[in-house]
């Protein structure tokens, strides 16, 4: 019977199984909260039968995620937003950061990788500023900025940069020499060459340098946002925190996990667009 | 005397040995190539062939000497010289059709969309290629019919001079038969001049006019030009009974095998220019007493 199923079909039984065994052994840890009617009178008068803030079960976190996505825009005011307003808010500076950087990163990596003097001479600084915790600009940032929204598209920008600036000048530096000989028989401008063979010969690798920083964009917009406040799915994350609501943090959490996901499944499927086999 | 179409003149490629001195490869070689004329050029590796063909295409700058073509000095790559190299250079990410549409645009920069593909599905069919296959990619034709489609690219963009540079090296025998075959029909009835390197004298003798010998480097110089007295067209299985092929195919083993050998290394002063040698034989050749065993193999 397993064997007529394809291996894709039997992997989708297995996670599920896994998904469902998990879900079970965590609901069945929690441990059930007493009923009031089977404390004693001294619980009673200490404060016992006040509920006491617990891991929530699954069961809690599915109710409220049902809540939360069949209502995803509501806005009840600065604390109370909808989930689906505040990954908006994320994505809108995710995207905005990290559509800068691709600007600046692609062709300057494309100049880097065609000139080795260029190389040699910017190499030093990416070295020295590539290693920066994105988060560490921010205070700079925003005494410079003197803008909270904007410091934190500096921060995705100066951090999506990097991946993207180096795969490019990789890619474009790896181009075979051969297919650059083609564009000079067929007497190619500079121009030309670069749009028509450098660019698709190196396009796997700066869509590889693309996926990585709109991952880790990804990563730094949650803390930049806990630290920037007011909007955003981190800043969510941290008012719930404060809130003492575990099943909104948790809740939140598959959220952040769900749309990174779904991000780099995007650029995995450009990945196969532009993907040439030698 | 007027110049041929192609001259090479005093062309000398030196590059440094890594010790702080040069390393000649070869110096003062002149030939010329007349207009639509097939000339292949054999020797050892190492001898300067590829050097050469890549300062005919303008790849590669000599040291000293010039190219001229049509009675201008060549500089750079240019349209007019056309490659068709080893490894095929297709562009992987183009299917085979797109390969050949990206010469004929570049070529002809002015043309509708519409002629382009004509004119791209007409020289790949020229090649044998039609159907669904002009849709693949690089990566999934076989090696043959890559250097088809390589092939494809560079006659359709009609080149003064194609240059092939080993074209059928990476191929089995077998699938080289029958490209050498297509590219001899391809080129029948153009007017096209092709400059050729090769390893393979069989594939030499059927392909050219005029073969040009090169004798081992450094030093290497282009020693001799030896006619093929074979009347086209040629197929590879009614060569043979030629009364000529064997004369031709010994002159050549034997350069190669030991003269290009006793000859190498040698500087000689001033410009040097092949030798020409015809073999031309009416009848039958007779059995001989030659010195020479014939169909010996190469032992290099």
């Amino acid at each position: 019977m397993a064997s007529q199923l394809s291996l894709n079909q039997r992997a989708a039984i297995l996670s599920i199984v896994l998904l469902v065994v998990g879900l079970l052994i965590w609901e069945a840890a929690i441990p059930a909260q007493k009923a009031a009617e089977e404390l004693t009178e001294y619980e009673r008068l200490t404060g016992g039968g006040a509920p006491k803030a617990g891991i929530p079960p699954p069961s809690d976190v599915l109710a409220k995620a049902w809540e939360q996505l069949s209502n995803p825009f509501y806005d009840a005011g600065p604390n109370d937003k909808g989930i689906g307003i505040q990954i908006g808010y994320s994505l809108f500076r995710v995207l905005s950061g990290y559509f800068l950087a691709a600007l600046v990163a692609i062709p300057l990596g494309f100049l880097i990788g065609m000139s080795p003097v260029a190389y040699r001479a910017l190499n030093p600084f990416i070295q020295v500023l590539r290693p920066i915790s994105p988060l560490a600009w921010m205070p700079l940032a925003l005494f410079v900025i003197q803008d909270s929204q904007l410091s934190a598209i500096f921060v995705i920008f100066i951090c999506s940069i990097w991946p993207m600036l180096l795969n490019t000048a990789f890619g474009v530096a790896g181009v075979r020499q051969d297919w650059v000989n083609v564009a000079r028989t067929h007497e190619l401008g500079h121009l030309k060459t670069a749009f028509t063979v450098i660019l698709p010969a190196a396009a796997p690798t700066i869509v590889t340098g693309m996926r990585i920083s709109i991952g880790i964009a990804w990563l730094v917009i949650v803390a930049a946002e806990m630290l920037v406040g007011g909007t955003g799915i981190g800043y969510y994350v941290w008012n719930e925190w404060n809130n003492l609501d575990l099943t909104s943090v948790i809740f939140s959490i598959l959220m952040i996990g769900i749309v990174g996901m779904v991000l780099d499944a995007a650029f995995a499927a450009l990945q196969r667009t532009i993907a040439y086999a030698e | 005397m007027s110049k041929p179409y192609l001259s090479v003149e005093n062309l000398t490629q030196q590059f440094p040995d890594g010790q702080g001195g040069t390393l000649t490869v070869f110096e003062n070689a002149n030939f010329g190539i007349e207009k639509g004329e097939f000339v292949v050029i054999l020797g050892h590796s190492g001898c300067g062939k590829s050097t050469i063909m890549n300062i005919l295409a303008g790849l590669a700058e000599p040291t000293s000497g010039v190219v001229k073509m049509d009675g201008f000095a060549v500089s750079g790559p240019s349209l007019d010289r056309g490659v068709v190299f080893q490894n095929y250079s297709l562009l992987p990410w183009l299917s085979a059709l797109r390969n050949v549409q990206f010469g004929v645009k570049a070529r002809h920069r002015d043309w509708s969309p519409a002629k382009v593909l004509e004119h791209s599905r007409m020289f790949l069919a020229k090649v044998g290629l039609e159907g669904d296959v002009i849709h693949r990619k690089p990566s999934q034709l076989s090696g043959g019919m890559r250097q088809r489609v390589s092939i494809a690219r560079a006659f359709a963009n009609h080149p003064k001079l194609l240059l092939l540079d080993e074209p059928f090296g990476a191929l089995d025998a077998l699938t080289r038969g029958t490209i050498q075959e297509e590219l001899l029909k391809i080129w029948s009835g153009t007017e096209q001049t092709v400059f050729m390197i090769t390893h393979d004298i069989d594939e030499a003798i059927l392909l050219a006019d005029r073969i040009l010998l090169m004798t081992n480097g450094p030093f290497a110089r282009v020693a001799e030009s030896v006619d093929i007295t074979i009347p086209r067209p040629r197929t590879r299985t009614e060569i043979v009974d030629h009364p000529n092929y064997y004369a031709i195919r010994n002159h050549l083993v034997q350069f190669l095998g030991r003269r290009s050998k006793e000859l190498a290394g040698q500087k000689v002063e001033g410009p040097q220019r092949p030798e020409t040698v015809r073999i031309a034989r009416e009848s039958a050749p007779e059995p001989e007493p030659d010195a020479n065993p014939r169909l010996r193999a190469v032992n290099s």
